[in-house]
């Protein structure tokens, strides 16, 4: 049995086309379709439920140390109010969650993890988690909205809010409600991510949408990430599958003292395959799993694909042998016994030209 | 929903409409279209092939995925509807005028596939 976020009724009244997603009921897309939410967010601003999504609060004087041996990026250098990405690897250095630290004081942090992982991820934690350490679940009572558009930093307008990319500030009143205000996303475009009680987000959805922001759902949220280059737990990262293959290496720091999954790191720092961006020639759209031939040899498989709605063809991303991973580099994608013609392109696919940061955490 | 009297349909969601002397055109249901979203991409048969009832006839790629769309009927392919190939989400706006394929030489229109009246078809879907 799905379980329905805060907004359920909210996403039913708006004629949402509600869905089963990783244990939740969500909108894959709302009345106007996912080209028109996807374009919104390009152009305007839209605002996505995201509150499936898990919190972990991890507080205590072990805190810090405890992170730093369950994450690969490095978390000692950052400061309060700031957000790290980061991959979490288990012993062989296969990827258990890929997820975003946010630092409130030294010894007080939050882990956003994605929902599919849940589990998962708390009894890893919770079986590293030292007595100096207090870990909770504040999933269950914490929604989070996504307001993400070359519009929304001007929606919410007149609000102190975080003035650079990946940070974050807490008690911020929006719309009568108190919540946390993170400068992050996953759409490639600028915006934030608002964190707050189940029983406020109803009103604070509310309040976006009468400023201008568009609903949209998963549909364009997957089509926005894909465009943008960014990796999906499950798809372009797995257990079987390194940062180092997924092309994350500045996500792993080799430097800082041991994190689990280091050795193994070490040892398969050189990968024989990568993660690659392709775009498709001609019409069709390879989507997950769809072997990839260069001069008649496997070269590797799609990992996720689609149809680009902003750039106007179909894109897609696939982990591939290395010597094949040079820009330009022509391939042939088996799509169910049709040959669709390729070429390796640089990621992200789309980058945003306005703004003087670049937010995408792909290098 | 909008479902015209005239047409017949089957339980995998597209219409047949009967053209007289052993053809008819085949397409996707209002309610496919519907369920599917925004139509992106459509691989469709070449005139010539031979389709028997239940056969592959199409690809239907939306944003979201690709669908196949199998023949009710079994016959050949007459004509194909070129225009989705340069505008495939012809299929959303008008899902009765998008027809998909034309089968001739059909000896059996009742064919292996139960074809629903408009009727039994909004019934279907009601319940879905």
């Amino acid at each position: 049995m799905e379980r329905k976020t805060p907004l359920y009724h909210r996403h039913v009244a708006n004629n949402g086309k509600m869905v089963p997603f990783a244990g939740y009921l969500l909108p894959v897309q709302y009345g106007t379709g996912i080209i028109a939410e996807h374009m919104a967010v390009r152009t305007k601003a839209g605002l996505f439920d995201v509150s499936h999504m898990g919190e972990a609060e991890v507080k205590g004087p072990g805190a810090l140390d405890m992170l730093q041996s369950l994450c690969t990026n490095d978390l000692s250098v950052m400061a309060d109010g700031q957000v790290k990405y980061t991959l979490l690897c288990d012993e062989n250095g296969g990827v258990i969650d890929d997820v975003l630290v946010y630092r409130f004081a030294a010894d007080h942090y939050w882990v956003v993890l994605n929902a599919s992982n849940q589990d998962k991820d708390f009894s890893w934690m919770q079986t590293h988690c030292p007595g100096n350490v207090v870990l909770r679940n504040l999933s269950d009572a914490t929604a989070q909205l996504a307001l993400q558009g070359p519009l929304a930093m001007d929606i919410l307008g007149g609000q102190p809010l975080p003035a650079k990319n990946y940070t974050f500030m807490n008690e911020v009143t929006m719309a009568g409600v108190q919540c946390m205000v993170s400068r992050t996303g996953y759409t490639g475009e600028d915006g934030v991510e608002l964190y707050c009680a189940n029983k406020d987000a109803p009103m604070l959805w509310g309040a976006l949408l009468a400023q201008g922001a568009i609903p949209c759902g998963l549909g364009a949220r997957d089509t926005l990430r894909l465009e943008a280059g960014m990796p999906l737990y499950g798809h372009e990262l797995t257990m079987d599958i390194t940062p180092l293959e997924a092309g994350l290496k500045m996500f792993v720091k080799f430097d800082k003292p041991g994190f689990i999954g280091k050795e193994a790191l070490i040892e398969r720092s050189e990968p024989s395959r990568r993660r690659a961006g392709l775009r498709i020639h001609g019409r069709g759209i390879a989507r997950e799993g769809c072997p990839v031939y260069a001069k008649g040899n496997q070269i590797g498989h799609t990992t996720s694909g689609t149809h680009a709605p902003y750039l106007g063809y179909a894109i897609a991303m696939a982990l591939l042998d290395v010597s094949c991973i040079h820009i330009g580099t022509q391939v042939e994608i088996d799509v169910r016994g049709r040959w669709l013609a390729a070429e390796v392109v640089a990621l992200p696919f789309y980058k945003r030209v306005r703004g003087v940061d670049h937010s995408s955490p792909i290098p | 929903m909008n479902i015209p009297q005239n047409l017949r349909y089957t339980k995998s969601h597209e219409w047949v409409q009967d053209l007289g002397d052993g053809k008819a055109r085949v397409g996707l249901t209002d309610h496919a279209q519907s369920e599917m979203g925004d139509i992106v991409f459509v691989t469709l048969p070449e005139v010539g092939d031979d389709v028997a009832v239940g056969e592959r006839l199409a690809d239907v790629e939306s944003v979201k995925a690709v669908s196949e769309v199998y023949s009710p009927l079994c016959g050949k392919i007459s004509a194909v509807n070129d225009a989705l190939a340069d505008d495939p989400a012809a299929i959303n706006n008008d899902a009765y005028g998008a027809w998909l394929a034309e089968i001739d030489d059909i000896d059996d229109m009742e064919g292996a596939v139960e074809l629903l009246s408009a009727d039994e078809y909004a019934e279907l879907t009601k319940e879905a």
